[in-house]
């Protein structure tokens, strides 16, 4: 029985680690599995280059059952930060927050307050899209040069974590050729926004960085 | 005349009257909108792909993610730096540099501060060969380059079955188009 209890205590460790997961998906114990887990962060120039596009996934690993029944959390803000002064504390921010079945956007707007805590700034511009359904074609809202989407996703990130979690486990010396993606056939919560590069400092670099806050 | 001024009066009137309702109706705590009031308090935060979960020692990952990112370096350089020699054990040996050719307490300093750098001025890449870190595009291997960084040395040649996990795409093609993510399976 003791014997049976430290197995059961192995496979139940083997699993949280696997589950450890990357990129940033189910990466601290206060987050994980929750609706407020980022897994994912992109910016990169849209196909207008006079663009740039910020994607967040949230809630990861959802398998294809799973995903026509999951929803963004109405007291969870996804908040895009974005420095164009180089010092690593925001001077814009794009809010993303849920209601009703649409996705509400308030920014890029200057922040009330910078760093941990956050209300919504009702002063720069709003987008509002309809939350697209699982199986449905993307619904798209473009006002005033800012384009939104909001719903389900194939999770775009690929790696072979179950490789690297028995390498870093010391049970493999290496990765396999060729690999295995783990992200394979899973999908994610997605809010894309495009904007133009006018509104978020025109020219030169800038550093961003996304957050979830919820309602307190 | 005086009734054309009359008009003219009675209209911007109307004008402004409609464009203050208008501005309320569209604000955070419009009475008829949707409540947005309340204060959101930080669960959450990333940057860079895969940082808090390769780099942040197992007890300190809730921290990692509520502190801001102008704090981060001070809080966590060190720890960065214990965890790449632990993982990668040359980049101990004095003067040990990555590809980009920064030694660890240089490759840890720029990873610390968990922000994203982007270009507003044309390619936006985490690497494609030629750019770094100008930011992140959707088929970005950004694994690969991570561990080409950690564990490939300086030329990306040293330790070729831990500085890349051969899984190099994406399991469905992206769209040139918004929103650019693939369909959900």
């Amino acid at each position: 029985m003791k014997n049976f209890k430290f197995i059961l205590g192995v496979g139940v460790f083997a699993a949280a680690s696997f589950f450890f997961l990357s990129a940033d998906h189910i990466d601290a114990p206060a987050v994980q599995g929750g609706t407020s887990d980022i897994t994912d962060f992109y910016a990169f120039q849209g196909e207008d280059s006079n663009n740039l596009v910020f994607v967040a996934n949230v809630q990861g690993l959802l398998s294809p059952s799973a995903t026509a029944s999951a929803s963004f959390d109405e007291n969870v803000m996804i908040e895009f930060n974005i420095d164009n002064t180089g010092d690593n504390v925001e001077d814009l921010v794009i809010q993303a927050i849920p209601r009703d079945g649409k996705m509400y956007f308030f920014g890029p707007v200057a922040p009330g307050t910078t760093g941990l805590s956050s209300t919504v700034i009702g002063s720069g511009p709003q987008t509002v899209v309809d939350i697209t359904a699982y199986g449905s074609t993307p619904v798209v809202q473009t006002t005033a040069g800012i384009s939104a989407f909001a719903g389900p996703r194939d999770d775009p990130f690929f790696f072979d974590f179950a490789q690297y979690s028995a390498i870093i486990g010391g049970t493999a010396s290496g990765f396999n050729n060729p690999g295995s993606d783990t992200f394979a056939g899973t999908n994610v919560m997605s809010i894309v926004i495009e904007v133009p590069k006018s509104m978020i400092g025109g020219s030169g670099t800038i550093n961003t960085w996304v957050e979830s806050k919820s309602k307190s | 005349m005086k009734n054309l001024k009359n008009i003219f009066t009675v209209l911007l009137i109307t004008l402004v009257a409609f464009n203050c309702s208008n501005d309320d109706d569209a604000g955070p705590n419009s009475p008829t909108g949707p409540d947005f009031t309340g204060t959101y308090t930080q669960k959450d935060q990333m940057g860079r792909p895969a940082v808090n979960t390769v780099f942040v020692s197992s007890g300190s990952k809730d921290s990692f993610n509520t502190t801001i990112p102008s704090n981060q370096n001070a809080a966590f350089q060190a720890m960065f730096e214990a965890n790449l020699t632990g993982l990668s054990p040359a980049y101990a040996n004095p003067g040990d540099q990555n590809a980009l050719g920064l030694d660890a307490p240089t490759f840890t300093g720029l990873l610390a501060t968990d922000v994203l750098n982007v270009s507003l001025d044309g390619t936006t890449t985490f690497y494609d060969g030629t750019n770094v870190l100008t930011g992140r595009a959707l088929a970005d291997d950004v694994i690969t380059v991570e561990l080409l960084l950690i564990f490939g040395g300086e030329d990306f040649s040293e330790n070729p079955t831990l500085s890349n996990d051969n899984v190099d795409a994406n399991d469905k093609s992206f769209s040139t188009s918004f929103p650019y993510l693939a369909s959900p399976w």
